[in-house]
């Protein structure tokens, strides 16, 4: 698989501060790479030296190819970008901020006209259109930054934070036009601070702290490799010899807390098979039973713990 | 063909000029400085008993419109897009630095030479003859070109405060209306205020128009143009290269 983005050695230095430390990773065509780290770890600046809004101090980004610092515009061509703090402009329009981009990204005005007309459509902007954007509400003006970052059918979008604060509806519109751009070959760049978000979405996510990569992996892989014992919890219909739990085949510890009791285990599989026998040579039917298996969640604040403000 | 320079991106630069137009012409504090401003300085002098000929302040009018409207829009945009958050989108569109600037300009043009139209109609209306009608002109678009790459180069600190920048603006523009031969001959300035004059663009464009006019002036036509083109020269430059050190700054 090709490379879209290729980082080497980025580096971004404010004054006497390190915000972002000589970090190297790649992305492939057609993924979908979450970039996740605490508030102050440095996504955004590192976004925005991808994206060639700032220059970088020392490392160097190449875009399909395209080296962001001497081949800019070239780079920008292939990209779109929903930035976290940028907005549209607010006395225009909506088609005519989507106009303005198809001019600054060179498309013909046919071909802008149609393409605005069908995401203001899918996005849901149709009917407000004509419009000034500093009377819609923060999901539509959201749902308009990302049609504007679209417009010019880009092979890869970068996207900072795109569902902050949103409600439901325009959150769940752009994860499900993102998920439908992945399918027909957009590779995307998202950071995101919403766990469920990247685990749902991301192929692989990159973890930062501190200005430096601390992890980067498939989410289910960054999982199993933080914690090799897995948690099960059980609750019975009738009392069970504890003892006798604690030493079946596959659990390495019980422990009861109040009606339920908790496992731990290394191989999940054969615990829940050793307590489903368990349970029919003891005659107590099993009630509930869950596997705890580490989350996103667990990996991020395991790997920035303490970090977070 | 140098990618700065190629006709996409001239093509580009026309259409952040467009946006300009239509989102900073009719901002107040354009208005206010770029129309109002001048207009009040005219009928202060014009209506405070100097006595100087009515073709003498209307060609100083004239040359003080353009300056005046030329350097309203230009300096405001950067901080404004930078208060405005919208900075950051342009910053990662396939745009050079130097088309944004340039786009900036032909608005802040555009938008003087507009302006300047009404008080050059006037003087005409008035009965002043248009003696050099082709060199006023080009003196007219150089000069738009050159006061708005000043306005530009004045927005280069990186604040995304606009009143900042139109502070240091008005500072730099009043000073400049008074040493430039607009309300004062040149020949009746001191020795150090005419030292002053031939560092002030205005003064060539004043010259210029006051030649196009009244048939007199007080430096070779020639020297104005070349003078003019110079500090065009001289401020686009600058501005460019200055803005490319100090936008990502302001996001």
């Amino acid at each position: 698989m090709s490379v879209a983005i290729d980082v080497r050695n980025a580096t971004k230095v404010f004054g006497t501060f390190t915000a972002v430390d000589h970090i190297s990773f790649e992305v492939r065509e057609g993924e979908i790479f979450g970039f996740l780290g605490p508030n102050g770890a440095g996504k955004t600046t590192t976004t925005r030296m991808l994206t060639g809004i700032i220059p970088m101090d020392a490392g160097s980004v190449t875009i399909f190819g395209h080296d962001i610092g001497k081949e800019a515009v070239r780079a920008k061509q292939r990209f779109g970008v929903v930035p976290e703090t940028s907005t549209a402009y607010v006395d225009l329009t909506a088609w005519q901020n989507l106009m303005l981009m198809g001019e600054l990204y060179g498309a013909d005005r046919a071909r802008a006209a149609r393409r605005s007309h069908d995401l203001l459509e899918t996005l849901g902007l149709a009917e407000r259109s004509h419009q000034k954007v500093r009377e819609y509400s923060k999901g539509m003006k959201q749902r308009l930054i990302l049609a504007m970052a679209l417009l010019h059918e880009p092979e890869l979008l970068f996207l900072d934070e795109p569902t902050s604060g949103l409600d439901v509806q325009s959150a769940r519109m752009i994860l499900s036009m993102l998920r439908a751009l992945n399918a027909d070959g957009t590779t995307i760049f998202l950071t995101t601070h919403n766990m469920e978000e990247a685990n749902r979405l991301c192929d692989r996510v990159g973890i930062i702290r501190e200005g430096r990569i601390v992890a980067i992996d498939a989410p289910e892989k960054l999982k199993s490799a933080l914690d090799r014992l897995h948690r099960i919890e059980v609750s019975f219909d009738g009392e069970i010899p504890a003892g006798d739990l604690a030493s079946l085949e596959g659990i390495a510890r019980a422990e009861r807390t109040g009606d339920k009791w908790q496992i731990t285990a290394e191989n999940p599989d054969q615990a829940i098979r050793s307590l489903v026998a368990f349970s029919g040579r003891h005659g107590a039917a099993i009630l509930t039973l869950q596997t705890l298996a580490p989350s996103l969640d667990d990996v991020y604040l395991t790997l920035t713990r303490g970090r977070e403000p | 063909m140098n990618l700065r320079w190629s006709s996409d991106q001239l093509r580009r630069a026309w259409a952040i000029a467009k946006k300009d137009i239509r989102i900073y012409y009719l901002k107040g504090p354009v208005l206010i400085f770029g129309v109002f401003m001048p207009v009040f300085l005219f009928l202060a002098f014009y209506l405070g008993g100097r006595n100087l000929p009515l073709p003498f302040l209307l060609s100083g009018l004239t040359g003080m419109a353009l300056f005046f409207t030329s350097t309203a829009v230009s300096p405001a945009i950067f901080p404004w897009e930078g208060q405005a958050r919208t900075l950051e989108r342009l910053a990662a569109c396939p745009v050079t630095v130097e088309a944004i600037v340039f786009g900036d300009m032909i608005a802040s043009v555009l938008f003087g030479i507009g302006v300047t139209a009404v008080p050059l109609f006037l003087a005409l209306a008035l009965g002043l003859p248009l003696l050099q009608g082709v060199v006023l002109a080009f003196a007219v678009i150089l000069a738009a070109f050159c006061f708005s790459a000043l306005g530009i180069l004045l927005a280069v600190p990186p604040t995304n405060v606009p009143s900042n920048i139109m502070m240091l603006s008005s500072l730099l523009k009043f000073p400049l209306v008074f040493i430039s031969g607009i309300f004062v001959p040149l020949e009746q300035l001191p020795a150090w205020g005419m030292a002053l004059a031939v560092a002030s663009p205005l003064t060539y464009f004043v010259d210029i128009v006051r030649y196009s006019l009244t048939g007199t002036h007080s430096f070779p036509v020639l020297a104005d143009i070349g003078a003019l083109a110079a500090f065009a020269l001289v401020f686009t430059t600058h501005a460019m290269v200055l803005h490319r050190r100090t936008l990502p700054r302001r996001i």
